[in-house]
């Protein structure tokens, strides 16, 4: 081992690029990075434009008097509850333990559906109070920001459904283990853009 | 039932679109049934439709591109002799449709042209360059082909079905709102966008990770021939910047659909944000689109001129160079929104500083030249013919970059003749001497010199006589986009521009005979070694057409230009190098999911401009059923045995010793 080592690396060495294409792990996982990185992307595009119409209300209500920041609070235990199932889950994938991988993303699904509604329970009260997206340019930004997050959520959810069915159905192979890496590397990413919603759009909007 | 379709969306009482439309559908109608009746389908669903292969993929990128010229250069003929003609009068084209043919020239010619050729030809070469045998995802591949397919068949489908968008190429609200263009014009535009949007942002990732992560044993970043790191360059753009593009055209979508204000004059929307917005794609756009084509020159240059590129390192700090300053310039394209001095200043600067990595590229190409044996093949004309180009077009921009000068020139004919300076000097140049360059590699003859020289200079005159015109046109104070006009004095100028454009088609008819004639007299004109050129990059290493597996063997770089140290070394020792030990090889098994996704997204995209709500939904059941349909499959991969790759390498090799041997004649013992 040791040996191997220091023949695979003496100094003076070329760099590890040049020991020919990278295995099939690492570049799945790469390519899902970049992929990652564009959808962020996207993000800080929706996430300008609730900058830049922040305040154009057009008279009406404006953040402070908008957000409840209890539900949201409750909306993101949920949804970092549901990464921390996530994490069991690549645990029970790792071991290829089919109940408890089974049942890890069973909460990741019930937690991430659980986020989803309160999500869509926040828009129809804004709705019936009258402040639906085509009231003022700031909630069409606001619903469009927070609610492509809740999309891609629901694209989760229907991927995670087809990955439990995959390992059920197929087992823990090599192909499905990384599309289940690439599947958990997403939710993941998604509560960190959650988290920029949750600092950017709620806690700045109702601070005092 | 049907939405808002209904037969009113034929234009049954306008000859010129119903002629145009009828003549598309013939002519589609027409390639169907013959390749119905001769018995090709099962053979181009098996090879093509479904293929994985980068190759192939590369190709059929290429055939759009070629196809969808043909389209949008027919939509240039009708603007230039529209304003040949409306002198003083109303010409033959109506405002309605005139409003529409620029737009839909500007949206196929950057879109479903350009970004196609340049995209066709990266996932063509750069695997082939990186020693490698296929690209990081080759399903993914093949899907982000047929979406970009998709999207050029909707905007092929507005000619017929409804309209196509009345707002210029970048539909600026709020002219693009429901209020001001309540058609569907400016859905198709829309939906035709984001579909092939997100075919390039696929096809961009697959080959960023492909260039950072598979290359052939000692290739390292400073060994990768220019071509693939002006490739890297392109694809790192194309995945920061059409994500902006995916979400300015949604913002929009929901203002048309969903009656939101982004954009709106009403209700506190910011029409400059869409404004914004959108350069912040499309001046990294720009580059994507240029950058490769700078590879492409670098490559041509340097083999044509039979000396390693000069400057390589320079080479690539520049275009690393480009690549991050191309972010910082959008502002440029809207001076006149009135940011302020400050920020118009900075933006000028920046724009003027772009110039330089740029002018690095161009000393050095000079330089590769200097003291070369050059030959001039078509492929080494188009990339001189470039230069020339290039460098006015260029100055013209540096000189708009100055805000005043550009407050003076905003919007005029002078703006229009420098970005078709620098799009059809360097892009579509760089394309064609990419596609002379490497079509013996696709297809293992060579494509006619004599009818392609001539091509080229009917083009490369063509152009200056079109766009000269243009250049006077707008410092008289000429606008773009004008239907009719009454000022004497520019009426001289818009005839010559259309005489320029008649050369332009003369160089195109001579390119579809160049092909035609290539193609009847191929056998004179097979290459069995695979390197016509005497090239210095791995893609010559292989058979000309290289096999499914690219290489039999993995080559092992210990330099730069790996292949011509290879060769130089047979040449020396006239004796070829050790036959390697072949082992079978596992390529990915082809599949249809890329051409049903597609149809899936034409389906949707359709259903969702006409507002059918039941097909949008199932339209995107059956793209999820083709996710998971494709997620079950149980095999991914063939083999090919070792004796098949063993009997296909050994015949190329036979080639070249044939080659070796008759060098060892020529060589006094």
């Amino acid at each position: 081992m040791n040996t191997a080592a220091v023949s695979h690396a003496p100094e003076n060495s070329e760099p590890t690029s040049a020991d020919g294409p990278a295995s099939r792990r690492i570049i799945v996982g790469y390519g899902f990075w970049i992929f990652l990185l564009s959808d962020i992307i996207m993000f800080s595009a929706f996430f300008a434009a609730y900058a830049v119409l922040n305040g154009a209300t057009n008279g009406g209500p404006g953040p402070a008097q908008l957000f409840d920041t209890n539900s949201v609070a409750i909306e993101t235990a949920c949804l970092l509850a549901s990464s921390f199932a996530c994490g069991m889950a690549s645990l029970a994938v790792a071991e290829q333990n089919q109940r408890w991988t089974q049942l890890s993303l069973l909460a990741t699904g019930l937690l991430g559906a659980a986020f989803l509604g309160l999500e869509l329970k926040e828009f129809s009260s804004l709705v019936g109070r009258g402040a639906g997206p085509t009231h003022s340019a700031f909630l069409s930004s606001f619903f469009t920001l927070v609610g492509c997050h809740g999309a891609h959520i629901t694209a989760g959810l229907l991927w995670l459904g087809t990955m439990m069915a995959q390992f059920y159905a197929k087992g823990f192979r090599e192909n499905i283990q990384h599309r289940f890496a690439c599947f958990s590397l997403f939710w993941h990413a998604l509560d960190i853009i959650w988290i920029a919603i949750f600092s950017l759009v709620y806690l700045n909007g109702t601070r005092v | 039932m049907f939405g808002k379709l209904t037969w009113d969306a034929i234009p049954l009482d306008q000859p010129i679109p119903l002629g145009a439309s009828a003549l598309v559908a013939l002519v589609m109608i027409g390639v169907l049934a013959w390749v119905f009746l001769k018995g090709y389908v099962p053979y181009l669903w098996r090879e093509w439709i479904t293929s994985v292969d980068h190759k192939r993929i590369g190709v059929m990128y290429c055939i759009l591109a070629l196809v969808m010229l043909l389209r949008g250069f027919i939509d240039a003929l009708m603007m230039r002799s529209q304003q040949a003609l409306a002198f003083h009068g109303p010409g033959y084209l109506p405002p309605e449709h005139y409003d529409q043919i620029f737009s839909a020239h500007g949206t196929i010619m950057i879109f479903f042209v350009a970004m196609p050729f340049v995209i066709g030809l990266m996932n063509f070469v750069v695997p082939l360059q990186l020693g490698v045998r296929d690209v990081a995802f080759p399903t993914l591949n093949s899907v982000s082909f047929w979406l970009t397919a998709s999207g050029s068949f909707l905007v092929t489908i507005s000619l017929v079905v409804g309209e196509f968008a009345r707002t210029g190429w970048l539909a600026y609200p709020p002219l693009s709102e429901l209020t001001y263009s309540p058609g569907v014009g400016v859905d198709y535009y829309l939906w035709a966008l984001e579909i092939s949007g997100i075919g390039t942002l696929m096809a961009g990732i697959n080959m960023a990770t492909t260039i950072l992560k598979l290359r052939a044993p000692g290739l390292t970043y400073n060994r990768m021939p220019v071509f693939c790191w002006t490739s890297l360059a392109s694809n790192l753009l194309i995945v920061a910047a059409f994500p902006i593009l995916t979400a300015v055209l949604a913002m929009l979508l929901l203002d048309r659909y969903c009656d939101f204000h982004f954009f709106t004059n009403e209700a506190g929307g910011n029409p400059m944000m869409f404004v914004n917005l959108i350069w912040a794609w499309g001046h990294p756009e720009v580059y994507i689109l240029i950058l490769p084509a700078f590879g492409v020159y670098s490559e041509v240059i340097s083999t044509f001129s039979g000396k390693p590129l000069f400057g390589y390192r320079s080479m690539v700090a520049a275009t690393m160079a480009i690549c991050i300053l191309s972010f910082t310039v959008w502002l440029h394209h809207f001076f006149t929104m009135g940011a302020g001095g400050d920020v118009n200043g900075v933006f000028g600067i920046l724009s003027m500083v772009i110039a330089v990595p740029t002018g690095v590229k161009i000393f050095n190409w000079l330089f590769t030249m200097y003291g070369g044996r050059v030959r001039f093949t078509t492929a080494m004309c188009w990339s001189v013919g470039f230069m020339v180009t290039f460098v006015i077009g260029g100055m013209t921009g540096v000189l708009m970059a100055i805000p005043p000068a550009d407050f003076v020139l905003h919007n005029s004919l002078f703006l229009v003749a420098h970005f078709h300076n620098v799009i059809i000097g360097g892009v579509l140049f760089g394309a064609f001497a990419g596609y002379n360059y490497w079509f013996p590699k696709a297809f293992g003859f060579t494509l006619d010199e004599r009818v392609g020289k001539a091509s080229f200079w009917f083009w490369f005159v063509g152009f200056w006589v079109t766009f000269v015109p243009l250049y006077m046109l707008g410092l008289m104070g000429m606008t773009r986009r004008m239907q009719h006009y009454d000022r004497p004095e520019w009426y001289p100028w818009t005839l010559i521009s259309m005489v320029g454009a008649l050369l332009i088609l003369t160089g195109i008819i001579l390119q579809v005979v160049q092909l035609f004639v290539s193609i009847r007299t191929r056998d004179r004109r097979r290459e069995p070694t695979g390197d016509p050129w005497d090239g210095r990059t791995l893609e010559w290493a292989t058979p000309s057409p290289p096999p499914v597996f690219n290489f039999a063997v993995y080559p092992n770089v210990s330099g730069e230009e790996p292949y011509w140290g290879m060769k130089q070394k047979a040449r020396e020792s006239l004796q070829m190098s050790e036959e390697p030990k072949y082992t079978a090889i596992e390529i990915p098994r082809n599949t249809p999911t890329g051409f049903v996704t597609a149809f899936f997204a034409v389906v949707t995209g359709f259903a969702l401009i006409w507002h059918i709500w039941w097909l949008v939904i199932v339209g995107l059941v059956g793209a999820y059923a083709t996710f998971v349909v494709f997620a079950w499959r149980d095999v991914s991969e063939t083999e090919i045995p070792a004796a098949e790759v063993a009997k296909i390498d050994r015949a190329n090799r036979a080639a070249r010793n044939a080659e070796l041997i008759a060098l060892q004649r020529k060589v006094p013992a």
